[in-house]
């Protein structure tokens, strides 16, 4: 384990791409096989199973520690983090350990046949003789979910520095079903052919965000420009008479949407689509909380797939008649996407795109304002002549995303941040009027500068009118502007809706408290942009 | 409104201190204790910011932390008293002892008919060697900060963080980048020169670290050679050094002239993933002039004090934490900051 700590606190300590490369790439070269192949797995979120549930850890790691549960749940209220808070709660290490990570990987998965007493005593065991870091790892191993800022496109560049196989040709290796269980490095690394395994997808090619002016990309004429449906990117592939359905998070979901299954006979074999799972019905887009209802569960019923029926809206063609057309030109590959979807019937489970015709900027402004209500994000543009390429790449594909949707509203209660934010308020709930009552009706946490939240902190302090455990009340006084990308109806939220994403866009110190929005206001949205809380 | 009322009602009214919205207050001798708001007469724990107020008619602290309360605050009535004297007003007994928090920094004890406070301001038990170390002072009441109490935070003892230090700033000159280091200019920097290798290189300080330096200096406390940063150094001089900076000085264009930096940040805060990856900071090093949790209660243990007093930190939960000990405690609302405040004042801003 303490190699795989070293690669982590390098991997952790800095943010150039550069050095987290070199990181991988030395422990690469070092590394024996089977810790390679583990650490491929866990940076591309493949992880062993949950044998243990986290209450059991935080009740061992707080007798361990000695002290009260409260404690380790309030230091993990602040840390943010089970796995890191109870890696500095528990007293210095007994003795140190010179197991692999791999070794590691295996007493975590065998736990899952222990009993509670014996998952108490391997775990802390464990921590007795692994140091901060290594704890911290180890509990990562349990509880799951650790992110070291290290994309499967650095980790394939890495190991082709080590392996000296090309890149690309690792990254296609890379996707694909495999587990530490299934396969051996060399076998992963080395194997020749891309049909080995027909499930393989490309990797997605993926847009930036559009900052700049639309104008400042040239002439509309260079560009395809269709809207960004609000589902779940995927890729759809058929080969050898079978169906495989890849979301973007390199998830094989075929089981998930059996809407699709069909398409294993309506479509050729060697075909792969891009496209957007996208809940769909009487020719219109459903709002994307429709399609959470699917993404969480494992097996269907009927019900569900009455209420939040998909379709597959294709985007763009990588693979035709088993040949990797990604190097042709975007128009090309609409024009055989097309030709695909004319000569095959595929009995309305996949649409095609529409592209938005324009011959000036502004005409496709003004179709982005539409998007809201199109269930879309925006637009997408895509230059024409544009590869299918790997990865976030600038300069061929942008979103440009529809501006978000704002409200005044007023401060009222306000809750202190974590860790070096402990000191500073800055988780707050704003409400709206409802005639000469305000009612809350959402949180926000970020949005405002060090400075702001400094100012604000002190305001607060000056201005509490009553405390709830952290929670404080304010005075009401303060108008902040806040942004947000959806809204819609929720049981479980007292004001009635619920917001997507909503953070402070600006503190509107111009504004007195009597001008902020209204519930009225907020409804109003609501029946304009919202979707049923199912 | 003063939200300290909310605890008025645990003092009662005949208590010796008393926590009013300017500050810890002693009636019967009518002087205040690290007050925010002006008042006439004022003792001062030490020179940081939130402890150290403009606007007193009358200063007192110990003779080493005059200097920079002085500098910092300009012209001011102050006088200043050694350790352990003791100085009556009004028949109240106040005397200053060692808090082993920064140069001259001190808990301040008062005594009146048997009735003993201490205020102990801001402290540390790790003698660091160059602050007067901290000595415990038996008490009845003690009030205390919170800055780290929370049981995630435990230092590791200052000779290994140096050491990681030292080696960062070895690795870096062999790379030929300058090494950045950054910490407030009162406390923490003296702090790091004390500990840093000078035989690795020159180490080339911040502006506002020079002044406070020269300060310390001046009062005869000796500081490793260090050469002011400024327009007639010649870049080509930089590398392989390491620069001892504020850390609101590394936002600012003043860094770009180093070239390839490293930038190690040295705070209690670094504890925490999270901070040091918001700190942006290739290195983290965990060194605070601040109690981490086993010396928060390590030295509430050694005053002996049943009734806990707990300021600028996680007040509520380590109040609640010493209640379960079956100690009195209760939080108290102040204007101190704790590490926040200390990273950067204004006077650095003006005189940077
Ligand atoms: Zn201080
Ligand atoms: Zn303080």
């Amino acid at each position: 384990m303490q190699q795989f700590a070293n690669l982590f606190r390098r991997l952790d300590r800095t943010t150039k791409t550069n050095a987290k490369v070199a990181a991988l790439a030395d422990y690469f070269r070092e590394a024996d096989d089977q810790d390679k192949l583990w650490t491929m797995a866990l940076l591309s979120h493949r992880r062993p199973k949950r044998t243990v549930n986290s209450k059991l850890l935080r009740g061992w790691a707080a007798e361990l520690a000695g002290i009260d549960l409260w404690l380790l749940e309030e230091s993990y209220h602040v840390v943010g983090d089970l796995a890191e808070s109870i890696s500095l709660v528990l007293p210095p290490p007994e003795r140190s350990s010179d197991r692999s990570l791999s070794e590691w990987i295996a007493i975590v998965e065998q736990l899952g046949t222990y009993d509670e007493d014996g998952k108490r005593e391997a775990v802390t065991d464990a921590w007795r003789e692994l140091d901060t870091t290594e704890r911290y790892l180890f509990n990562k191993l349990i509880t799951g979910g650790f992110r070291v800022g290290v994309s499967q496109k650095l980790m394939t560049r890495a190991l082709s520095q080590a392996t000296e196989v090309e890149e690309t040709n690792l990254a296609h290796r890379l996707m694909g079903n495999w587990t530490p269980h299934t396969t051996t490095f060399d076998e992963l690394i080395n194997s020749e052919s891309a049909t080995d395994n027909i499930s393989r997808p490309y990797p997605f090619y993926l847009a930036y965000q559009l900052e700049q002016e639309a104008e400042s990309l040239g002439t509309p004429d260079e560009w395809q420009a269709e809207h960004k449906w609000d589902g779940i990117r995927g890729q759809l592939i058929v080969r050898d008479g079978e169906l495989f359905v890849w979301s973007r998070g390199e998830e094989l979901v075929t089981d998930k949407y059996p809407e699709y299954h069909p398409l294993a006979e309506l479509l050729p074999d060697g075909t792969v689509i891009d496209g957007e799972i996208l809940p769909y019905a009487n020719g219109h887009p459903l709002g994307f909380n429709v399609l959470q209802t699917r993404i969480g569960r494992k097996k269907v019923n009927k019900k569900l797939l009455q209420e939040a029926p998909i379709v597959l809206m294709a985007y763009d063609l990588l693979e035709v008649g088993g040949e990797d057309i990604r190097a042709r030109p975007m128009s090309e590959r609409r024009e055989l996407l097309e030709e695909l979807l004319e000569t095959h019937d595929t009995q309305g489970i996949v649409l095609l795109s529409p592209i938005y015709e324009f011959s000036d900027w502004k005409d496709l402004a003004a179709e982005r304002e539409t998007a809201r209500e199109k269930h879309s994000e925006g637009i997408m543009l895509k230059r024409r002549n544009s590869e299918y390429k790997q990865g976030r790449k600038k300069g061929d594909w942008w979103k440009w995303k529809v501006d978000p949707l704002t409200i005044d509203a007023v401060l009222l209660y306000a809750q202190r941040g974590h860790g070096r934010r402990a000191n500073l308020f800055t988780d707050f709930t704003f409400g709206v009027w409802d005639g000469d009552t305000l009612v809350p009706f959402t949180k926000a946490y970020s949005g405002l500068t060090d400075k702001e939240f400094n100012r604000i902190t002190a305001w607060v302090r000056k201005n509490t009118i009553d405390r709830f455990g952290p929670v404080r009340s304010v005075k009401p006084h303060h108008v902040f502007e806040i942004g947000f990308e959806g809204i819609r109806k929720s049981t479980r939220h007292k004001s009635g809706v619920a917001l997507r994403f909503p953070r402070m866009l600006r503190w509107r110190e111009d504004k007195p408290k009597e001008e902020a929005n209204t519930k009225a206001d907020l409804l109003a949205m609501l029946e304009m942009y919202g979707g049923e809380d199912l | 409104m003063g939200n300290l009322l909310l605890f008025i009602s645990v003092t009662n009214a005949m208590a010796l201190l008393e926590f009013t919205d300017r500050g810890i207050y002693c009636a019967r001798a009518d002087v205040y204790i690290d007050p925010w708001k002006p008042v006439d007469r004022a003792l001062i724990t030490h020179g940081h910011a939130d402890h150290s107020r403009w606007g007193m008619k009358a200063y007192l602290s110990t003779h080493s932390a005059g200097p920079v309360i002085k500098y910092r605050l300009g012209d001011i009535r102050l006088q200043t008293v050694g350790y352990g004297e003791v100085t009556t007003i009004n028949g109240v007994k106040f005397s200053f002892h060692p808090a082993g928090h920064i140069i001259g920094s001190a808990q301040i004890r008062v005594e009146y008919k048997g009735e003993i406070w201490v205020a102990s301001g801001d402290y540390k038990l790790e003698d660091d060697g160059l602050s007067e170390a901290y000595e415990p002072v038996k008490c009845q009441h003690f009030i205390t900060e919170s800055t780290f109490g929370l049981p995630v935070y435990r230092w590791t003892p200052q000779e290994e963080v140096f050491a990681d230090i030292n080696d960062w700033w070895r690795a870096n000159a062999a790379e030929g980048k300058v090494s950045v280091l950054t910490g407030y200019a009162l406390g923490k920097a003296q702090r790091l020169l004390h500990g840093l290798d000078s035989s690795i290189g020159r180490i080339y300080t911040h502006g506002a670290i020079e002044n406070t330096n020269e300060v310390i200096r001046a009062q005869g406390i000796k500081l490793p050679d260090t050469i002011r940063v400024s327009k007639e150094i010649n870049k080509k001089d930089y590398p392989g050094q390491l620069v001892l900076s504020t850390p609101g000085a590394v936002g600012q264009p003043w860094i770009k002239k180093f070239g390839q930096i490293s930038l190690g940040a040295a705070s209690g805060w670094m504890t925490l993933r999270g901070a040091r990856r918001r700190r942006g900071a290739d290195r983290g090093f965990v060194l605070s002039d601040h109690c981490d949790w086993p010396q928060l209660l390590e030295a509430i243990d050694l005053t002996g004090a049943e009734n806990i007093y707990v300021t600028h930190g996680y007040t509520a939960i380590f109040s609640r934490h010493l209640r379960t000990l079956g100690l009195n405690a209760v939080e108290l609302e102040t204007e101190y900051e704790g590490e926040l405040a200390e990273m950067e004042t204004k006077q650095e801003t003006m005189k940077g």
